[in-house]
């Protein structure tokens, strides 16, 4: 009998670790934690801006999770977490009652046609890139380049990238039906690999392995983006849902602040809010900025 | 009566574990075959569209399900096609024509191999097969058939590992007795060994066809992604787990592309249970 | 050609094969370890990951894997075992028994990915588990019972009966000489079936993307209190394990390195795998010599 006597006694010692570990552990000066769930393509900008707000606002936690734009929206409009991030407006996913979101608009996204290097074209007009995208130019050589069939690389259904770019460039018209891909990094692969491909990628993915195009000979850069000359952009939102708590607030305050939107958000390839001219209603259409 | 609340205990501990993972398949079974139908039952897609439909864009109402079901069933049958009669002489040489170090090194080769997390087949495929689909014969090297050589190496190893097993368990005394009769030993692994090994050998292919078919990250990386009808090996393509691991973090519960997507996991849920009862039949048909 | 003939030629060429195949095989996995191995240091193995920059490492992720794996296996071991032992033991040859094993047989085919969603779907979501190690840790457990549960079953079924009726002779009860002779004797079985599953817990991306999360929460390794949210012992927050890692950084890896940070990462995971392999059967095979010894 003695070892359920042990056995008793190694339990009632357990039972009592834990429960004063538990007591402790609410007695520590409250960390703050929040949560940020959604989109993807947000979330390696929110991780490192977490990163560094951390260690300026002592004792609270940042967790940044992916899981795509409507995951986020889902769950901020459940509260099951404090901030939700998306790509696309609330108003305009299916399923979300905007009215009860709070939108923080915290940094612009500019896209840009990307083409493998060996086409060797360096501009398109925009009739050009919608002829691509809806599929009445199948061959490079239509439009002065090389002989060679175009493979278009579309982005997800439901994808905040596509929404945005099939809003500025296609019209209304409906997309070819073509590869589609998820992700920025696995499309900028696809396309630096693969003769004859086009697609389009966040500014912050574009590197020298392919060859980003001007359109209308604009150049994808962030001044144009922030005076609309440069059409294929869109905001990162932030939704929160009700009272904020402090964490939240300050987490926010601190992604606005000219430290992070001038430092950090730049580096990233990302354009400033405060940088723009003009801002875009969850329509699409454009308007001054009034100052 | 010690005895009795020994036997008391040992029965309730073991009864109530059963019984949890049995609770578990019924809720799984249950909730994925309630989302599932939801689409349905809401009447926002009717079952013959998704069945037989071939445009899959749920955001304007188009539930065509045809040509993930297709592509699915194609990458499956495949690299079953191929990795079966590897498999199947890779067995044969351990079990039956070798006993060289090479047949002892071939068994933990293919557990290791059997461990290897699909992701890092997938980026192999990625990083391999690609381009070397690219360079044969043209386009992005994403393909159903770069899917399908994924699959295949991914399957392999676990099928081989079961016809082993397979073939092991056959009697010694069945090979000695027709050796004796003057068969040659190929005459023997023909005639008798595989006969009687057939329902595990069969299964062994099942089970592969069952990894393959419910296989997601791994196929999501090479296939391309498209949701047309496929025409041939060369074209891009989308299978059902790939649609479904790209589309459920770009919808929202409750609304019909995130339910459109439930009856795409609906489906292979039974195509699981398809699979299962296929390999039931397979092995009682070696009882009688 | 007469029979003996034939029999020479295909015995030839399922040889050529066999060596065609194997040869294949190991190109396979010494291209895998190889592409990593550059870029594998202590370093890489003991630094945390970074969201932009090169020169990250995979400590978190590292760390995450096994933590996973050790939950999960408290969760799935027992109630695997104890499944398995009703099986074996208790369980009385009628259509219910039949009927259970099927049950058991069922989920060992589900696809991951469905069996990743059930769990999103009810845990993180319905219950407010959030994305979570548990959560991950559930739906590990779901699918790898299965599994175990058949590992277990045979390792007890491998036991001779004798000793079970020893046991009973003695006037012990069933669940005493169960737990008393029969188990202890299982013993190198049972820890080489939860070595081998530990090996495809270890790896397994699919079913924890919606579950376990996608990215390492900041966490300290100097708390060992479980319940503060920022311990690396909570096991509510979220992780992203190294499969998961490897997967995340080829689709929207903005990191500099993010090439040479997956093949490392994939090194590491096969490294872990064959390791995981070997130490089953040194394991298995030592506990068996030592109980020999020991008679």
């Amino acid at each position: 009998m003695s070892k359920k006597k042990l056995l008793i006694v190694i339990l009632v010692l357990l039972a009592g670790g834990l429960s004063y570990l538990k007591v402790q552990a609410n007695n520590e000066p409250a960390r703050q934690k929040i949560t940020i769930v959604g989109s993807t393509a947000l979330q390696p900008l929110a991780q490192q801006v977490a990163l560094e707000f951390q260690k300026e606002y002592k004792g609270a936690q940042v967790n940044v999770q992916g899981g795509g734009s409507g995951t986020g929206l889902s769950q901020i409009q459940e509260k099951t977490v404090d901030i939700g991030n998306s790509d696309i407006f609330a108003e305009n996913k299916e399923g979300i009652d905007a009215k009860k979101l709070t939108d923080h608009k915290v940094a612009v996204v500019g896209l840009a046609p990307v083409l493998n290097k060996d086409i060797g074209l360096k501009n398109l007009t925009s009739k050009q890139l919608a002829d691509i995208f809806t599929g009445k130019i199948t061959n490079w050589k239509e439009i002065g380049g090389p002989d060679l069939k175009i493979t278009v690389i579309n982005r997800a259904q439901g994808s905040g990238s596509r929404q945005t770019f099939e809003e500025a460039v296609l019209n209304g018209k409906k997309a070819v039906n073509a590869q589609e891909q998820d992700s920025n990094g696995t499309v900028r692969k696809i396309v630096a690999n693969t003769p004859g491909a086009i697609s389009y990628l966040a500014f912050g993915y574009i590197n020298d392995e392919l060859q980003a195009a001007n359109i209308d000979s604009v150049a994808p850069t962030a001044k144009n983006v922030a005076t609309n000359k440069w059409k294929i952009w869109s905001y990162e939102h932030m939704y929160t849902n009700g009272k904020l708590n402090k964490v939240t607030k300050a987490y926010l305050d601190y992604i606005l602040s000219d430290e992070v939107q001038n430092g950090t958000l730049r580096d990233a390839g990302y354009v400033s809010t405060k940088q723009m001219k003009v801002y875009k209603d969850k329509d699409g259409n454009v308007h001054a900025k009034k100052s | 009566m010690k005895q009795k609340y020994e036997e008391l205990l040992g029965r309730s501990i073991t009864g109530i574990s059963i019984t949890i993972i049995c609770i578990l398949v019924f809720s799984i079974l249950y909730f994925v075959g309630a989302k599932g139908i939801s689409m349905f039952v809401s009447g926002d897609g009717s079952i013959v569209d998704f069945l037989t439909g071939t445009q899959w864009d749920p955001g304007d109402g188009l539930v065509g399900a045809l040509p993930m079901l297709v592509t699915s069933l194609m990458v499956t049958l495949t690299s079953a096609l191929i990795a079966s009669p590897l498999a199947l002489i890779l067995a044969i040489y351990v079990s039956e024509v070798s006993e060289s170090k090479l047949a002892q090194f071939i068994q933990p080769l293919i557990e290791v191999l059997v461990g290897i997390p699909s992701v890092v087949y997938g980026l192999l495929g990625l990083e391999v097969f690609v381009p070397m689909v690219r360079n044969a014969f043209g386009g992005t090297g994403f393909s159903i058939l770069t899917g399908v050589m994924v699959l295949t190496l991914m399957i392999l190893p676990t099928v081989t590992s079961l016809m082993i097993d397979g073939l092991k368990a056959v009697p010694k005394h069945y090979r000695t007795a027709s050796l004796a009769l003057g068969a040659t030993q190929l005459q023997t692994i023909n005639r008798i060994v595989l006969k009687a090994a057939r329902p595990a050998l069969l299964t062994a292919i099942i089970f592969g066809m069952t990894r393959a078919f419910g296989e997601a990250l791994a196929v999501q990386m090479v296939i391309g992604n498209v949701l047309v009808m496929p025409g041939s090996l060369l074209s891009q393509g989308s299978t059902l787990t790939s649609t479904l691991t790209m589309g459920i973090g770009n919808t929202i519960l409750g609304t019909l592309p995130n339910n459109a997507l439930w009856s795409l996991a609906l489906v292979l849920l039974i195509m699981a249970l398809f699979f299962n009862i296929l390999i039931r039949l397979v092995g009682r048909g070696g009882d009688n | 050609m007469d029979a003996k003939k034939i029999n020479q030629i295909v015995l030839t060429a399922i040889k050529v094969v066999t060596v065609l195949v194997v040869a294949l095989l190991i190109v396979i996995i010494a291209y895998i370890i190889g592409r990593g191995l550059p870029h594998m240091s202590l370093h890489f193995l003991f630094t945390e990951s970074e969201a932009f920059l090169a020169g990250g490492g995979i400590s978190t992720q590292l760390f995450d894997s096994f933590y996973i794996l050790v939950l999960t296996l408290i969760i799935a071991a027992p109630l695997s075992l104890f499944a398995a032992i009703y099986l074996a033991f208790y369980a009385p040859q009628n259509k219910l028994t039949a009927f259970l094993r099927m049950v058991i047989e069922v989920l060992s085919s589900l696809p991951s990915i469905v069996v990743g969603l059930f769990t999103y779907l009810i845990f993180v979501v319905n219950f407010n588990f959030g994305f979570s190690l548990l959560a991950g840790a559930i739906s590990l457990t779901i699918f790898n019972l299965p599994i175990l549960t058949r590992n277990f079953e045979e390792s007890l079924d491998d036991i001779d009966e004798a000793q079970m009726q020893g046991g009973l002779a003695l006037g012990l009860s069933k669940w005493k000489t169960i737990t008393s002779i029969i188990l202890p004797a299982a013993l190198p079985g049972l820890i080489t079936g939860i070595i081998l599953g530990a090996g495809r817990i270890f790896g397994e991306a699919a079913a924890l993307i919606f579950t376990a999360g996608q990215s390492t929460s900041q966490v300290d390794f100097t708390n060992w209190n479980p319940f503060s949210s920022d311990s690396f012992l909570n096991i509510m927050r979220p992780a992203e394990t190294l499969a998961v890692h490897i997967w995340k950084l080829n689709s929207e890896g903005l990191v500099q390195d993010a090439t040479e940070v997956s093949a490392a990462s994939a090194t590491v995971l096969v490294l872990i795998v064959i390791i995981f392999n070997l130490g089953a059967r040194a394991l298995g095979a030592n506990l068996r010599n030592k109980m020999m010894g020991d008679r």
